[in-house]
């Protein structure tokens, strides 16, 4: 407990700092992938990906972002266990974020495809493991973790199959393909505006002040999908009916129109993206806190101080504007196959499975997650070509990425206590 | 520091591309037909040994697009259509381009001169293969909106109306052929044998181009059932 009293200022420092520089590598890579789709689909400039960017990762973990921090907070190692010596939760967690700040930056640096999560789980289970033994770990909690990152593409790829099909059957299939469409897209962008704001009213705005009942939630969703409806007929309206030549069904028209919905649904992967991914760098820094600031108490209960997560918005926005704007840029460009249509399909159903594990504290890959929405679109022959190497990739970075966290956490973790004592 | 990452390297380059350049290209070579043919038949040959070389050269850029085409497939590859289908269709389509190497080079090499009975249902018999080949040509462009509508019935309507109109020129190219065998045949006694027997090969070969578009055709419908 003299160590905390001692140390305290220092602790909360280094927190704050690896936090932000964790941060701001997920602004820096992961965002990329988030607007990617929108960017590539030609449904939104990069410098409109990067103004949504910037108010929605930031809304998304403010509103949104508490419960996957109280799990990589609190929900994979027991702090509980740690009543005796609570110096050793600070190490761990500072080791866990220095982990996996670093075996990110060495990933990126080498273009591997490794996913922020993944790191940070790996690193604090790693730390927990070995540096505070096997039954510190609360496993059955990791487990459910682990299953979610298998389970989360194909719910994913489930949605945007049917999204598309939906999309083929009311849209593509009809008569006249463009008045279809102006009809259509309105329902869709207010089932994006309804899903969001669900999630995120029923998972509860308590920590802002707002405090609502299932119904009370539903009543506001509905009317914030239709209010977004509103804005949406609005958008679309100013999208005329124009016939290029050798496009005989005028499919060109219409897919201006889903222009219009992709930006509601680029919206809506940042938020998803914010109240997922911010956790990984503001989880362990909350853990931090809480232990200095109740002098070696630990209270799983406590709540998160309302400017962690702030700093952990500031610090993706910081990413993104320093560097983030460059992959956007990247990644935009190189998916060209993407039409809004297919963008839209798979970018709301990646969303939406993003902001449901949100909702139920899990901490998961966006990018995984898009890349199955994505293969959710391609079988349902909505895709020219895709490489299926890319499966490949992903199931390798899980083998290498976990050990990698773990092994750098341990090893920070052991010369953390060697410094403090 | 900017590498590409997992998720645009899951975006593969589309094979339709090269394939819609590749029919492209087999038409314009098909086009080049009925000009060598014309000069041919005034018997200028200078001209004659030029359209064979467009010939030659699109020929060519058809062969590439199609090593192209092979090579950017590889077995991780996710297509909307079986890879193999696609492999077919483009091994067919390149026949196209061959053939009309073939008639213009032996044409070219004999220095053959249709006789004048023969000329005016000639020029009809080779614009009816080459209108067999801009048909197919036409139908696999229908591949664009078909795809764009992921596989949509009103696209593959159009789609299938355009094959079976390739069809029916066909039909009309065998019946044209029929006809022509038949002058040949009255003229056979006037002319030198050897001749006969290259006219009678030249007859059979402007009929094999336009069963091969008509074969495209149907291997585009292959490709699209499902």
């Amino acid at each position: 407990m003299s160590i905390i009293a001692q140390h305290g200022e220092i602790f909360i420092i280094l927190a704050c700092l690896f936090g932000f520089f964790m941060a701001w590598g997920v602004g820096a890579n992961d965002v990329a992938n988030a607007m990617g789709t929108s960017v590539g689909s030609k449904a939104i400039t990069i410098r409109q990906a990067i103004v949504i960017a910037v108010i929605f990762e930031f809304l998304g973990a403010w509103l949104a972002g508490g419960e996957v921090t109280a799990t990589i907070r609190g929900g994979i190692v027991d702090p509980v266990l740690l009543q005796a010596n609570p110096e050793l939760l600070v190490y761990g967690m500072l080791s866990a974020l220095l982990a996996a700040a670093l075996w990110l930056l060495i990933a990126s640096a080498k273009g591997w495809p490794v996913s922020t999560t993944h790191s940070i789980v790996g690193a604090i289970v790693g730390f927990g493991a070995v540096g505070l033994g096997m039954e510190a770990v609360a496993w059955n909690r990791v487990g459910t973790i682990a299953s979610s990152w298998v389970v989360s593409p194909l719910l994913a790829g489930a949605i945007s199959f049917l999204l598309f099909k939906s999309v083929q059957h009311l849209i593509f299939e009809a008569k006249d393909p463009f008045a279809a469409a102006k009809r259509t897209v309105p329902f869709y962008i207010f089932l994006v505006g309804f899903i969001v704001s669900m999630v995120t009213l029923t998972k509860g705005l308590t920590h802002v002040g707002l405090d609502f009942t299932f119904g009370q939630s539903f009543m506001l969703s509905v009317l914030l999908g239709i209010g977004i409806m509103g804005i949406g007929i609005v958008m679309e309206n100013r999208v005329k009916h124009e016939r290029r030549s050798g496009d005989q069904f005028g499919y060109g028209s219409v897919e201006r129109v889903f222009g219009v919905l992709m930006i509601f649904t680029a919206c809506a992967m940042a938020f998803a993206h914010g109240s997922n991914d911010v956790a990984n760098a503001v989880g362990p820094l909350a853990a931090v806190i809480s232990v200095v600031r109740s002098d070696g108490v630990i209270d799983t209960a406590a709540l998160v101080p309302w400017w962690v997560l702030i700093l952990g918005g500031g610090g993706i926005v910081a990413g993104l504007v320093t560097y983030g704007h460059k992959v956007i840029a990247t990644v935009g460009t190189g998916i060209t196959e993407l039409t809004p249509s297919r963008g839209f399909a798979a970018t709301l159903a990646a969303a939406t499975t993003v902001v449901l594990a949100s909702g139920t504290g899990l901490p998961i890959s966006t990018t995984h997650t898009l890349v199955g929405a994505v293969l959710g679109v391609g079988l349902a022959r909505g895709m020219a070509a895709l490489n299926l190497r890319v499966i490949g990739t992903i199931v390798m970075s899980w083998l290498i990425t976990l050990p990698a966290g773990a092994g750098l956490a341990i090893m920070f973790f052991f010369m953390f206590k060697g410094i403090f004592g | 520091m900017v590498k590409p990452n997992p998720f645009s390297a899951m975006f593969g380059r589309s094979p339709f591309q090269p394939l819609l350049a590749h029919i492209g290209k087999a038409n314009e070579c098909a086009d080049q037909l009925l000009p060598f043919f014309e000069a041919s038949l005034a018997g200028d040959w200078e001209e004659a040994a030029k359209i064979r070389e467009t010939i030659t050269e699109l020929e060519h850029e058809a062969d590439r697009l199609k090593t192209e085409l092979r090579l950017n497939l590889p077995n991780t590859m996710f297509l909307p259509v079986s890879r193999t289908d696609l492999l077919d269709l483009i091994t067919v389509q390149d026949k196209i381009a061959n053939k009309v190497r073939d008639i213009t080079g032996i044409m070219l090499g004999r220095r053959m001169q249709v006789p004048a009975e023969l000329a005016q249902p000639m020029r009809d018999y080779m614009q009816t293969a080459v209108a067999c080949v801009a048909q197919a040509r036409q139908a696999l462009e229908e591949l664009q909106d078909l795809l764009e509508s992921g596989f949509g019935r009103h696209a593959s309507d159009v789609m299938l109306n355009m094959i079976r109109e390739l069809h029916i020129l066909e039909q009309q190219a065998d019946n044209q052929q029929i006809s022509i065998r038949r002058l040949l045949f009255d003229l056979e006694d006037r002319l030198k044998p050897v001749d006969v027997v290259f006219l009678y090969k030249i007859i059979d070969w402007v009929g094999e181009l336009s069963d091969r578009a008509e074969r495209v055709g149907s291997r585009l419908q292959i490709l699209t059932a499902r």
